[in-house]
C-alpha cells in the first residue's frame, strides 16, 4: 500500500470515470443519430424541430426524463427491481475496458507527487482479453432475467425468459467465431490482435479479409446479444407488451434503454478492434491521434451497419430465432473454426 | 439448410439495398408550417361567406343551410333589408350567422343547399383555438376573404408526376 499503488489506483479510477461518462454521452448522442438515420432510411426526416437538424433533441429528451415521476409498483420485489437496470448497464460498459485506442508503444509517462505513472491508451491490457469480453457479455443476461422476474408479472417473466434464452444461445457462435480469429493471431490479448493487424500491409492487414464468415457470424450474434433488430423481441412494443421491462418507467426504463445502446456502441468498438484493425491504418503508429480517428471511423461504420440492418429487416419470430442459432450459426461457426485450423496446419506449419 | 440461408441472405441484401437507396432520396415529408400543404380543388375546409361583385352579400338568410346541416351547427337569424341599409339584393339578409366549427363535420351539405352559393367550403384546415367560444365563427369572421399562405391548391396533374408513384 505504498504511494505508487495509491496514485496508480486513483488515476485508473479517474480514467474509468471519464470513459464511463463518455460512453453515456455517446449513448445520448446515439439516440438522436439512430432516430435520424432510421427516418432517412424510411424516406422521412428524423427529429428536426429542436435545434438545427435535431441536435438539441437529446437535451430535450434528457430534460423530460429527469422530471418523470419515480414510480415503483407495489407488487414488485423491491431490491431486485431496483438493481436490475444497473446490472444490465454496467456489464455493457465494462466490456470497453480492454479496447486499445492507440499503439502499445505510445504510452504517456508523467510525474505526480513524486511517483511516475504511465497512462496507457487502454484501461486494462489483460492477457485474456477476448475471454473477458465473452464473460462480461454473459453477465449482461442477469439484468434482463432479474428485471423480468422481479416485476412479478407473467408477461415480464416470459419476456425475460425469452430474452435471456436468446442472449445465452447467441454467445456460443460468438465464441466460436472468435476462436477462428484467435487461431489466426495466436493470442487472445486484444492489443496483440491489433498489433498483428497494424504491422503488415501498411496497416490494412485486417482480419475481416481472412475471416469474412466469422465477421458476419460475430456481427449477427452481437446484434442478438444487444437485443437489436431483427432480434428485438425483448423490446417489441406490440408483442408481449414491452417484454421484460413492462413495469419499468422513467429513469429505470432509461437505464435499460441505455444498456441496449451502450451494448451496441461497445460491440461496435470490439468488432472494429478485432475484425477491422482497431486503430490500424496508414501512419497510425507515428501519429496516435490518427489512430483514434481511424478507430472512430470504423466504429461509426459498424454503428451505421447496425442501424441499416434494423431499418431493413423484419423481426424474427422467437422459435425461428432459436432454430437459426442452434441449427445454423453454431455448426457454421464450428465448421469455420475447423477449416481455419486445417488451413493453418497444412499451409503454415 | 444452406440453400435456405443463401436465399435468405439474398433477400436481406435486397431489402438493405432498398433502404440504402432511400437514404439518398429526398424525404417525402411535408414540413408543414414552413412548406405549404397542397390540397385538391374540391377539398372541404373552412367555410367562407361570399359576396357578389358589386359588394352586396350573397346570403339572404333563408336558413336552407341550417336545415340541411346534419349536426345543426349553423344558426341563422334573418332580418329585413331596408333601402338605406342594404346588405343583400332582395328582401332579407342574415343578421346573425354562426357556425360552430366544433360540431361541423365538413360534409358540404350547406354548400349544396344554398340557393345563392353564399356559403362555400374553402381549403383551410388549421382551425384550432384555445377556447370553445372562439370556435363559434360569427358572420363577420366568415365574411372576410381568407387565403392563408400555408395552403396551396394543387393541380391534379402534380399527383401523377411524383417519382415515387412509379413514374421515373
Amino acid at each position: 500500500m505504498d504511494q505508487q499503488f495509491i496514485v496508480n489506483l486513483v488515476v485508473q479510477i479517474i480514467i474509468a470515470g471519464v470513459v464511463a461518462t463518455a460512453l453515456m454521452l455517446a449513448f445520448a448522442a446515439m439516440t438522436v443519430v439512430e432516430r435520424k438515420l432510421l427516418g432517412r432510411f424510411t424516406l422521412r426526416y428524423g427529429p428536426n424541430r429542436v435545434g438545427k437538424f435535431g441536435s438539441l433533441q437529446v437535451v430535450a429528451d434528457m430534460f423530460k426524463m429527469f422530471f418523470k415521476e419515480e414510480v415503483i409498483p407495489d407488487h414488485v420485489d423491491r431490491l431486485v427491481y431496483l438493481i436490475a437496470p444497473g446490472l444490465a448497464l454496467v456489464p455493457a460498459m465494462m466490456a470497453f475496458a480492454v479496447v486499445p485506442i492507440a499503439s502499445r508503444s505510445f504510452v504517456l509517462p508523467f510525474e505526480i507527487f513524486g511517483s511516475t505513472i504511465t497512462v496507457n491508451p487502454w484501461i486494462a491490457d489483460i492477457n485474456v482479453g477476448i475471454l473477458y469480453i465473452l464473460a462480461i457479455g454473459s453477465l449482461g443476461t442477469y439484468g434482463v432475467i432479474l428485471g423480468g422476474w422481479s416485476s412479478n408479472n407473467k408477461y415480464s417473466l416470459l419476456g425475460g425468459m425469452r430474452t435471456s434464452a436468446q442472449m445465452l444461445s447467441y454467445e456460443l457462435p460468438m465464441g466460436m467465431a472468435l476462436l477462428s480469429v484467435i487461431l489466426l493471431v495466436g493470442s487472445i490479448q486484444l492489443t496483440d490482435i491489433v498489433e498483428f493487424q497494424a504491422s503488415r500491409w501498411g496497416g490494412f492487414f485486417w482480419i475481416i479479409l481472412f475471416q469474412p464468415i466469422a465477421f458476419i457470424i460475430f456481427f449477427i450474434c452481437g446484434l442478438a446479444e444487444a437485443g437489436r433488430s431483427p432480434f428485438d423481441l425483448p423490446e417489441t412494443e406490440n408483442e408481449l407488451i414491452a417484454g421484460f421491462f413492462t413495469e419499468y418507467g422513467g429513469m429505470k426504463f432509461g437505464l435499460f434503454f441505455g444498456a441496449e445502446y451502450v451494448h451496441m456502441i461497445v460491440l461496435s468498438f470490439i468488432i472494429s478492434t478485432i475484425f477491422l484493425g482497431g486503430w490500424a491504418g496508414p501512419f497510425a503508429q507515428e501519429v496516435p491521434l490518427l489512430g483514434i480517428g481511424y478507430l472512430l471511423i470504423k466504429v461509426a461504420f459498424i454503428i451505421f451497419l447496425m442501424i441499416w440492418v434494423r431499418a431493413s429487416t423484419p423481426r424474427v419470430r422467437f422459435d425461428k430465432l432459436m432454430k437459426f442459432c442452434w441449427k445454423f450459426l453454431l455448426p457454421l461457426s464450428i465448421a469455420n473454426a475447423a477449416v481455419t485450423a486445417l488451413v493453418i496446419a497444412v499451409f503454415f506449419f | 439448410m444452406i440453400k435456405e440461408a443463401l436465399t435468405g441472405s439474398i433477400e436481406i441484401a435486397r431489402a438493405m439495398g432498398v433502404t440504402i437507396k432511400y437514404l439518398f432520396k429526398k424525404p417525402v415529408t411535408n414540413q408543414f408550417p414552413s412548406e405549404p400543404v397542397e390540397v385538391y380543388p374540391r377539398f372541404r375546409g373552412r367555410h367562407v361567406l361570399k359576396r357578389y361583385d358589386n359588394g352586396l352579400e350573397r346570403c339572404i338568410g333563408c336558413s336552407l343551410c341550417a336545415a340541411a346541416c346534419p349536426t345543426d351547427c349553423i344558426h341563422v337569424e334573418a332580418a329585413e333589408n331596408t333601402d338605406e341599409e342594404r346588405h343583400s339584393p332582395g328582401e332579407r339578409y342574415a343578421k346573425v350567422y354562426d357556425i360552430n366549427m366544433l360540431r361541423c363535420i365538413f360534409c358540404g351539405y350547406c354548400e349544396e343547399a344554398c340557393p345563392t352559393q353564399a356559403i362555400v367550403l374553402e381549403h383551410d384546415f388549421t382551425l384550432a383555438e384555445y377556447s370553445r367560444w372562439d370556435a363559434i365563427y360569427t358572420k363577420e369572421r366568415l365574411l372576410e376573404p381568407h387565403n392563408p399562405s400555408h395552403i396551396v391548391i394543387r393541380d391534379d396533374e402534380v399527383f401523377v408526376d411524383l417519382p415515387i408513384w412509379g413514374k421515373k
